[in-house]
């Protein structure tokens, strides 16, 4: 089958089976790795992006599901959440080896998309992703400053 | 004088002065190498084997290990840069090709099994063979916290050699004496007459130049960027999906490739319906191999699919019965059976343990997967009697000679790309992934061939932090001081299981240090000491896991401690302090970490903390943990840490990496536990090999100690402490003592 892919402001056309995760559209079709593999059963997060502004774990998400709706992946995060979380992310110094980052960047981002001074709560509940190298508390921190840049001008 | 292990301590504790380095019996190109070593782009000037300047002043260095994570990116250019006087933000990173200059010597010296304290004759003698072996065989290993101390020396010389020639060639384009050039942020300034030529401008003058005879290495006191927390250079890429790890590596072409290894080891393929899964939608290629089938698809998830839907079958081979509990039984029959070969035996610690009141406790922890973040991946492609290999890796330079060995290949032939590593922590030394993907890519020749091993092969195939047992035997005098104590561990040999497969058929004899490492020479001072080992083979394959023996042998001597002070009444950090008069650094990072944690202060209601003191790879961390239980799960609500790590390159990356070695060896203290039943792994995937999460990881506050101590590694030392440090408080919050791990909440 074909399917019309709207990722990142862009259209694709995909021929897939139905039940194809995403994950591997776009990692091994459309070669956008960002997007990473770390579990392929929604147990880790890192192969999150945004379907239709919501946090999906792709690994376990047939493309026929997302056909119509709108994606938005690690490398196209470019709006003001993106930006701000991107630049927190810097001066925090988060990422260690990285791989785990894409997933947590996309998490963060689609919370402050709907809570925008999440407490520490909210964040514990949301950022269930894994992080072999430990930089949670990094996460947590770049978070909330992330979400001080963002209120300043709101 | 020759370029040796004490020039390295000396630069590294020099007061006053710079320190002036003579070449000596080593000659300038043996440490600074050939400049020719290094790839160049249009415009790029190599000066020497560790940088390249470009037209536009930005400054590359060539980096000889990996990146993990642990910002070897950022800290080995640091040390280029502040000798070459380069403002920070004109440097980049580069992996450095595979060549002998980038050896690692340090690694080596630190094989030997010998207290880091022993500045004695023969241990110095041990330390120089060692170091000539590792110059000569100039393995480039990413490992046992080594990168700093390792380049500590050559690449601050290859620096400060480009910055003299640099300064040469201003010298001549301006007619002046080199004397009255400065180096400044990138320029090359004669202040005199107010003019200045970029490094940029001057990169192609100073290559023609010889390296100096002499460098000066600036003064601590004079550095501008070591010590400083300078924003790591692989971040950004790290934050918009453009990082390249080894599965991420895309050539035209690629065909991706799952597997299935027989899951006992030593067993073999029996049956496989190549018909089925050649019909399933997608599948490029079907190859069986003795112990595995490979599938090959148009993506990775077409190959997995095929093996789900018609899975290969396999025979268990000789070891279908075996059990952890097995493994346990043959450590105990082990300790029952003789007193071990002993690493350190001072006085008489086994006669003085007859008594009645001789402590016993014996303490054992389980075998672990290392669950790197990037599953374990390997690209290879085999065209035209040549392989090219791209592997997230820690020793390229055996990568490719195991490589060459496998094809029949000259290593000329064989190219080794290290891409970025999605977590190492010792399981990226291995070659077996990478043996794997050649033998799958001989079947499917002339096209790029991508094996991604599943979660589940990923956990289920590693080369695991072994399972230990140990015994303990200790006796205090009527003052309540360690009089005596008796350690004996029972595990299979980490070293030797690495090299047998890294060099096949090289004999493997005497003593492995990684067993005892963080078990012998103890800092407490105790008139009768004997810490004894008895390897016992097991039939999974063991490897190194992010701090090797120190990861277990931690746990039990410092919770062993912990009784001890308890027998003795007396408080565990004024216990181990009163057992530590000697040693200055250790007091100050028990005194400081005392105060930084309140440790005086009442706990709150329903807590508990408990303290660890761990020396590893020549640092020091102790860690107070504050420990309560909250539904029936052990809540771990805070941690401090103080760290001795000697000499600071960037105090920034020493503290992520207290707070990563924290969660690191947390997430194993409560939950790793990798268990054998019927000759096979039962953990499949992160459901039911727990991984520590943001919500269960604690508030981690580190402090740096300033020590003026030569740099010590950090890459490691911040895991060893922290289970103890939890089993500590549990046992002080419960009353109960547990003496395995992973620890559980009682009840
Ligand atoms: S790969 Fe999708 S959640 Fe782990
Ligand atoms: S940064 Fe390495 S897994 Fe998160």
């Amino acid at each position: 089958m074909t399917f019309t892919l709207a990722i990142n402001g862009r259209e694709y056309l995909v021929e897939s089976e139905p039940e194809v995760p995403l994950l591997w559209i776009l990692r091994d079709v459309l070669g956008l790795t960002g997007t990473k593999f770390g579990c392929g059963v929604a147990a880790c997060g890192a192969c999150t992006v945004h379907v239709d502004g919501r946090a999906m774990r792709t690994c376990t998400l047939p493309v026929a599901a997302v056909a119509d709706k709108t994606i938005t992946t690690i490398e196209g995060l470019d709006d003001a959440v993106g930006t701000a979380l991107r630049a927190a992310w810097l001066s925090h110094q988060v990422p260690q080896c990285g791989y785990c980052q894409s997933g947590m960047l996309m998490s963060a981002a689609a919370l402050l998309a709907t809570q925008p001074r999440p407490s520490d709560a909210e964040i514990d509940r949301t950022l269930t992703n894994i992080c072999r190298c430990g930089t949670y508390q990094r996460i947590r921190r770049a978070i909330h400053a992330a979400a001080a840049t963002l209120g300043g001008a709101a | 004088m020759s370029l040796n292990r004490r020039h390295f301590l000396l630069a590294g504790s020099a007061l006053g002065g710079g320190l002036l380095i003579g070449w000596g019996a080593m000659r300038p190109r043996q440490l600074l190498g050939e400049a020719a070593l290094l790839p160049v782009e249009a415009g790029e000037i190599a000066l020497n084997a560790w940088l390249k300047i470009a037209a536009d002043g930005i400054v590359t260095v060539a980096v000889p290990r990996a990146e993990m994570g642990q910002g070897v990116y950022t800290a080995l250019p640091m040390l280029v840069a502040e000798e070459l006087a380069a403002p920070w933000a004109s440097l980049r990173a580069e992996q450095a090709p595979i060549a002998s200059v980038y050896g690692n010597v340090t690694v080596m010296v630190d094989a030997a099994p010998l207290d880091e304290h022993d500045h004695g004759l023969l241990a110095g003698a041990m330390r120089w063979t060692l170091e000539r072996v590792g110059r000569v065989l100039a393995v480039q290993v990413t490992g046992g916290s080594t990168s700093v101390r390792d380049a500590w020396l050559p690449m601050r010389s290859a620096g400060a050699a480009a910055r003299d020639m640099l300064a040469r060639a201003a010298a001549a384009r301006l007619g002046v004496p080199v004397a009255e050039i400065e180096a400044d942020a990138g320029r090359m300034v004669h202040p005199a007459t107010r003019r200045s030529l970029a490094y940029g401008e001057l990169a192609a003058d100073a290559a023609r130049l010889d390296p100096p005879d002499a460098i000066t290495l600036r003064a601590p006191a004079a550095w501008r960027l070591l010590g400083r927390p300078l924003p790591r250079t692989d971040l950004a890429a790290k934050t918009d999906g453009s990082a390249v790890f080894g599965i991420d590596v895309r050539q035209a072409g690629t065909v991706y490739v799952s597997l299935r290894t027989a899951p006992v080891v030593g067993g073999s393929l029996a049956q496989y319906d190549r018909v089925a899964l050649e019909a399933r939608p997608g599948v490029i290629a079907v190859v069986p191999m003795a112990d595995a089938l490979a599938v090959a698809g148009r993506t990775w998830w077409h190959a997995e699919q095929a093996l789900q839907a018609v899975p290969p079958s396999f025979d268990p081979g000789e070891h279908g019965a075996l059990s952890s509990d097995d493994i346990f039984a043959a450590f105990g029959a082990a300790l029952d059976a003789g007193d071990g070969s002993a690493y350190e035996d001072r006085g008489d610690a086994l006669g003085e343990l007859h008594d009645a009141d001789v402590l016993r406790a014996e303490y054992r922890a389980p075998m672990l997967a290392h669950a790197c973040m990037e599953p374990m991946n390997c690209t290879v492609r085999l065209h035209e009697g040549a392989a090219e290999i791209w592997l997230g890796n820690q020793a390229p330079d055996l990568m490719r000679r195991i490589a060459a060995t496998a094809l029949d290949l000259d290593e000329a032939k064989v190219r080794v790309h290290t891409p970025l590593l999605g977590g190492g922590f010792g399981r990226r030394a291995e070659p077996d992934v990478m043996l794997r993907a050649i033998e799958i890519a001989r079947a499917i020749p002339d096209q790029a061939v991508q094996l991604v091993y599943s979660r589940e092969e990923d956990l289920q195939h590693d080369t695991y932090r072994p399972p230990a047992l140990a015994r303990f035997a200790a006796r205090l005098d009527t003052r309540g001081r360690l009089h005596a104590w008796h350690n004996h561990v029972a595990c299979p040999s980490v070293s030797k299981a690495v090299l047998g497969r890294a060099f096949p058929g090289l004999p493997l004899a005497g003593p492995d240090k990684t067993n005892l490492e963080g078990a012998m020479f103890l800092p407490y001072a105790v008139p009768h000491r004997r810490v004894a080992h008895s390897t016992v083979p097991i039939v999974p394959p063991v490897g190194f896991w992010r701090s090797v023996g120190h990861s277990f042998n931690a746990f039990f001597t410092e919770c062993f401690m912990d009784e001890l002070a308890g027998a003795a009444a007396r408080d565990p950090i004024e216990f181990r302090l009163e057992h530590l008069a000697a040693r200055p650094r250790e007091r100050h990072v028990l005194e400081l970490l005392r105060d930084l944690s309140d440790w005086n202060e009442p706990s709150a209601p329903g807590t508990a903390r408990g303290v660890a003191l761990h020396g590893s790879f020549h640092s020091i961390v102790g860690q107070v943990a504050e420990v309560s239980i909250d539904n029936g799960e052990i809540v771990v609500q805070r941690v401090t840490c103080v760290v001795d790590c000697g000499q600071v390159v960037n105090p920034d990356i020493v503290i992520a990496q207290m707070e990563s070695g924290i969660v690191f060896g947390l997430t194993a203290a409560l939950y790793g536990d990798v268990r054998i039943a019927a000759g096979r792994v039962q953990q499949w995937n992160f459901p039911d090999y727990r991984m520590l999460t943001l919500g269960e990881a604690p508030p981690i506050e580190t402090h740096i100690v300033v020590s003026g101590a030569p740099p010590g590694g950090v890459g490691e030392p911040g895991t060893p402490p922290i289970a103890p440090a939890v089993a500590n408080a549990l046992a002080a919050l419960t009353g109960q003592r547990q003496r395995a791990l992973p620890l559980r909440a009682p009840g």
